[in-house]
C-alpha cells in the first residue's frame, strides 16, 4: 500500500542556490515528520512548496495515492499551515481572528472558546491581539489547529515563544492529532516532546 | 481523521468572510479610512482659494478638481490594500486556503471600495455645492464617481498586488495604475462638464459603466495571479 503522503525526487532552487536536490520522503497516518537542518537550509521553503507557494524545479508530492497538483483544492482543504508569521490581525481579538478562518476552510467556530480554554488564553478573548505577549499570540494561532478539520498539519517552528508548559501542551496536542490518524510535518530545531512514530529529514 | 469528509465553505462565505474582516479592520482603524477622505476634502477646499472666488471659474474647474482629487485619494488608500496582510502573513494563509484566491481578493477589493470609494461619493455633493455646480448635475457627478471609483479600486488592486513585495512600491504603484486610470478620469470629468453645460452626457455614463464591468470581470483574476507572483 502506498503511503498517505509522499514526496518524490524534490529539487528546489531559490535564486542561484539549490536548497535540496532529489529529496524523497514518505509519511503515513499517525506519523510525525521532522524537518531538520541549520538556518537557511530550506525547511520553510519545503513547507511552502508543499502548500504550493513555491514552484519545484523537479519532483512531486503525492497525497492518498494521487499527485497533489491534480487535486490541489481537496489537498488544501485537508491541510492547515501554521507559518512563522501567524496571519493573525493585531487589531482584532482572538475570537474575531479565529472566526475568520471559517470563511477559508472547514472550521468548528462553535468550539472557539473551548480551544482557547485548552490553550490557556480564554480570559484574553476580548482583547486586541496586539496587547497579548508573543507567547500568548502563538497560543491563539495554535487554536487554529485544534479547530480546523484537517488531517495534515504543517508547522514552522511551532515551539517559538512558548514557555515550558506551553511546549508540553503543544506536544500533547500534536500527539493526540497523530493518534487520531492525522499526520504532521514540522520544521524544528530542538527535540520535540511528541510521543509518536517519528521520521526525520535533514536538509 | 482522514476518512471524514472535509466540507469547504461556499464561495459566498469566502467572499463575505473576507469582506467582513476587512470592514471590521477598517472600523478598528478609522484613521486609514479618514486620511484619504481628509486629503480629498483638503485638495477640494484649497483649489477655490488658489483659483479665486469667481463663480464662473469655480464651476468651470469643479469637475476636474473633484475628479483629480478623487483619483489621488484612491491611489493614496491603495497602497495599504495588501501591505498589512503581507506583513502579518495573512496573504500566505489566503493562498493556502482551498477557497479560490479570486473570490478572496474580490472580497478585499469590495471592502476597499466600500471604505474608500463610497465615502468619496457620499462626500462629493457637499464639495460640488461649494463649487457652485448646478444642483441638477450633482447626481450625474455622484454616478460618475461611483462607477469610476469601482474601476479604480479594481484596477488598483492589481497594482497593489504586484507591488506588495517591493519596499516603497508606492511610486511604482502610481505609475502602473495611472495609464489605466486615464480613461476613467477623462470620461468622468467630461461627463460632469457636459452635464453642467446642459449637453447630452449619457454616453459618458455608459462608457464608465462599461469600463467598470470590464474591470470587474478581469481585474480580480489579474489580482490573484499577481499575488501569487509576489509571494513566490
Amino acid at each position: 500500500m502506498s503511503p498517505l503522503f509522499s514526496a518524490h525526487n524534490l529539487t528546489l532552487i531559490r535564486g542561484e542556490r539549490c536548497l535540496f536536490r532529489e529529496l524523497d520522503f514518505a509519511l503515513d497516518a499517525g506519523e510525525l515528520l521532522l524537518l531538520e537542518g541549520r538556518n537557511g537550509s530550506g525547511k520553510t521553503s519545503l513547507l511552502k512548496a508543499i502548500v504550493g507557494l513555491l514552484e519545484l524545479e523537479t519532483g512531486e508530492f503525492r497525497w492518498q495515492g494521487a499527485p497533489v497538483s491534480a487535486q490541489r483544492q481537496a489537498f488544501l482543504a485537508d491541510l492547515v499551515w501554521l507559518a512563522h508569521r501567524t496571519g493573525l490581525k493585531p487589531d482584532l481579538t482572538p475570537v474575531e481572528n479565529l472566526s475568520f478562518e471559517s470563511a477559508l476552510r472547514a472550521f468548528r467556530s462553535q468550539d472557539i472558546d473551548a480551544a482557547l480554554e485548552r490553550l490557556g488564553v480564554l480570559r484574553l478573548r476580548k482583547l486586541p491581539l496586539r496587547s497579548l505577549s508573543a507567547g500568548q499570540q502563538r497560543r491563539v494561532a495554535l487554536a487554529r489547529l485544534l479547530l480546523a478539520q484537517a488531517s495534515i498539519w504543517l508547522m514552522d517552528e511551532p515551539f517559538t515563544n512558548l514557555d515550558s508548559e506551553g511546549r508540553t501542551l503543544l506536544g500533547d496536542i500534536v500527539t493526540e492529532h497523530l493518534e487520531s490518524g492525522g499526520l504532521c510535518i514540522m520544521a524544528a530545531h530542538q527535540e520535540v516532546p511528541v510521543d509518536a512514530p517519528t521520521r526525520r529529514v535533514t536538509l | 481523521m482522514s476518512q471524514q469528509s472535509t466540507q469547504i465553505p461556499g464561495l459566498l462565505a469566502g467572499l463575505l468572510g473576507t469582506l467582513r474582516r476587512d470592514l471590521l479592520l477598517a472600523w478598528k482603524r478609522p484613521g486609514d479610512v479618514l486620511n484619504p477622505l481628509f486629503f480629498f476634502t483638503m485638495v477640494c477646499t484649497l483649489f477655490p482659494v488658489a483659483i479665486g472666488p469667481s463663480v464662473e471659474q469655480l464651476a468651470f474647474a469643479a469637475p476636474g478638481v473633484l475628479w483629480v482629487a478623487a483619483l489621488l485619494a484612491t491611489l493614496l488608500s491603495l497602497n495599504s490594500l495588501f501591505l498589512a496582510d503581507h506583513e502579518d502573513g495573512s496573504i500566505e494563509q489566503l493562498l493556502a486556503s482551498p477557497q479560490p484566491l479570486v473570490v478572496l481578493t474580490l472580497g478585499k477589493t469590495t471592502a476597499h471600495w466600500l471604505t474608500s470609494g463610497l465615502p468619496l461619493v457620499v462626500l462629493s455633493p457637499l464639495i460640488a455645492l461649494a463649487f457652485r455646480l448646478p444642483p441638477g448635475t450633482i447626481w450625474v457627478m455622484m454616478t460618475t464617481l461611483a462607477l469610476g471609483t469601482i474601476s479604480l479600486s479594481l484596477l488598483g488592486s492589481v497594482g497593489a498586488a504586484l507591488t506588495v513585495g517591493l519596499h516603497r512600491g508606492t511610486a511604482l504603484l502610481s505609475l502602473l495604475i495611472l495609464p489605466l486610470a486615464m480613461p476613467v478620469l477623462i470620461f468622468g470629468t467630461r461627463t460632469v462638464s457636459l452635464a453642467a453645460a446642459g449637453d447630452a452626457y449619457s454616453m459618458g455614463l455608459f462608457a464608465l459603466a462599461a469600463y467598470a464591468v470590464g474591470a470587474l470581470s478581469l481585474a480580480p483574476f489579474a489580482t490573484a495571479a499577481a499575488l501569487r507572483i509576489s509571494n513566490e
